[in-house]
């Protein structure tokens, strides 16, 4: 890879190189500039935003400091965070689970490509058309809802209700397990099988292993792709919106109301609740990526 | 030890085969169900002559190739030139095409909306700030598509040859480079079309007519065609991600053949 790269590096020095480091600068401006009109100059306003006063355009603090003391948002970032949490773990460990049985279960070798099949299309299948798939399944008329009655139970009379926290996140996990089969697949690969051998023949136990050699190996890999779940969960939309029709209070659903209705009265609010979602967002793709790289390490 | 894993192994395979399998299941059943008592296809009778569905698909259509199109025009030369001429500018490219999986898709409509409907930039109607806003979220995968693709041709000898046979740029560009990473081309092309038709927040909030915002509405309301329509739309999702295994797979060998 490093002698292509300095192959590549000392060949333009053999031609005259002004006159065409002119036209590849031409050719990519296009880019920048849509980049900086569509992407960073609006991003960059929900910064400015939140540090602005609506009225007078003044530095401030005030908005980020209104979003800390107003409970109603306060309390949609919790039940964001809350289900993001929980379906970050359940379906990090869920996918774990499923990918180690593929891969390492001693199972037909067929089930682990149509795993990673299924898990290509499942990861990409999210948003509105899923919210409908579980109405069909277990909205109060829904086909297992039925199925469930006949059987002379209800879960209905039993406290769930597919439109609250627990049905919210049965239908994320949807999409959430999918990514850590994805993603940690590779490094089950790696888990090479001479380390289980060798500590056998040292005279561990399965738990010992576990313990001692496979979990520290994986576990970041684990806890990265966790956090990659926790920002994926935190920054859907569409999925609760089609589900509920946009009567639960998550941020994303408050920001959306917030767009079309002004419903908090002061657009500096709003900024400010969008920058919450950025930075959450930055600091679990950020996590993700750091804790990924120390897998890499094992592997080669 | 063995034996006790395998038991485990079945178990956590048929609990996600069940998860994975029973919602679409749930929904083909419900799409059946339209006429009482008897499974039949009414329901999808009912969308193929709906006006408002052929209507709102169709624009989402309309959006995804116009999305490809200028994903096209404005990724390949830049990969390119990048590629080629100006690696000093790789890292930040690659920041900002991952920028929007950072950017939670509510909050750059957000942004783009605040931003668009004041002066001196009011263009928040046009359906070309709409287009523009899909290319942004297929960047990622746009981007790397085209990316990868030129990584596994030799950019660099291929515009040489081309040079010193007298090709201009656009030659280079159109008839060179391009041929060579259409497989790559194409499955970023599958993938941006999959992305815009599933597209909920954009044309919900830019106020446009399109397939996801249609089908939202539609569970509102009724509760056999919105089953239908996110049968056709599993179909689709299916078939794109199908194509772009196939094409990919035969574009591999076809380049095997080709390159010797």
């Amino acid at each position: 890879m490093t002698v292509v790269d300095n192959v590549e590096r000392g060949a333009p020095n053999a031609r005259p190189a002004r006159t065409k480091l002119s036209w590849a600068w031409l050719g990519v401006m296009p880019f920048f500039v849509f980049a900086f009109a569509f992407l960073l100059y609006p991003s960059s306003t929900i910064v400015v935003g939140s540090f602005r006063d609506a009225r007078t355009h003044a530095f401030t603090f005030k908005n980020v400091l209104a979003l800390l003391s107003t409970p109603y948002l306060i309390n949609a970032y919790w039940l964001s965070i809350k289900i993001s949490l929980i379906t970050a773990l359940g379906g990090g460990l869920f996918g774990f689970l499923l990918a180690y049985s593929a891969i390492r279960g001693g199972l037909p070798r067929f089930m682990r490509s149509s795993l990673m099949t299924f898990c290509g299309v499942a990861s990409n299948f999210a948003g509105v058309p899923l919210a409908f798939a579980f109405i069909a399944l277990l909205s109060p008329s829904g086909e297992l809802t039925h199925l469930l009655i006949s059987l002379g139970f209800n879960p209905y009379y039993h406290g769930f209700t597919l439109y609250t926290f627990w049905g919210l996140s049965l239908v994320y996990m949807y999409f959430q397990f999918p990514l850590m089969v994805l993603i940690i697949a590779p490094a089950i690969d790696g888990l090479r099988r001479e380390w289980l051998e060798a500590a056998e023949n040292l005279g561990a136990s399965s738990l010992q292993y576990w313990r001692y050699v496979a979990l520290p190996i994986l576990l970041p890999a684990m806890l990265g792709t966790m956090i990659l779940l926790f920002g994926n969960a935190f920054g859907a939309y569409a999925t609760a919106f089609a589900l509920t029709g946009g009567q639960v209070n998550l941020v994303t659903i408050v920001i959306g109301a917030e767009l079309t209705g002004d419903v908090l009265g002061d657009a500096g609010l709003g900024y400010a609740l969008a920058l919450g979602m950025v930075v959450v967002m930055a600091l679990a793709i950020a996590g993700y990526t750091l804790l990924l790289r120390r897998t890499e390490r094992w592997l080669r | 030890m063995r034996r006790g894993g395998q038991v485990w192994a079945w178990f956590w395979m048929i609990l996600g085969i069940l998860y994975f399998f029973l919602p679409l299941l749930a929904t083909f059943l419900f799409s059946l169900r339209a006429k009482l008592g008897v499974l039949s296809f009414q329901a999808y009778e009912d969308v193929f002559t709906d006006p408002d569905f052929i209507y709102n698909f169709g624009y989402s259509v309309f959006w995804g190739v116009l999305t490809i199109i200028v994903g096209i025009l404005l990724f390949v030369p830049t990969a390119y030139l990048i590629r080629l001429r100006l690696p000093q500018f790789r890292s930040s490219v690659e920041f900002i095409t991952l920028l929007p999986f950072v950017i939670p898709a509510i909050v750059f409509v957000f942004g783009l909306v605040r931003t668009f409907s004041q002066p001196p930039f009011l263009i928040v109607d046009s359906p070309a700030l709409l287009v523009a806003a899909y290319t942004v979220l297929a960047m990622p995968y746009m981007y790397r598509a085209v990316d990868t693709g030129l990584r596994s041709i030799d950019v660099r000898t291929l515009t040489e040859a081309a040079q010193s046979l007298g090709a201009g740029w656009g030659t280079i560009l159109f008839r060179v480079i391009l041929p060579n990473i259409r497989v790559a081309i194409l499955s970023g092309a599958f993938l941006s079309f999959a992305i815009v038709i599933g597209e909920l927040i954009l044309a919900q909030y830019l106020v446009k007519p399109a397939f996801a915002p249609y089908l939202a509405y539609l569970i509102q309301q009724k509760a056999y065609e919105p089953a239908a329509m996110a049968v056709i739309s599993f179909a689709l999702t299916w078939a794109f991600l199908g194509i772009i295994q196939f094409v990919g797979r035969g574009g591999a060998q076809a380049q095997i053949g080709g390159g010797r």
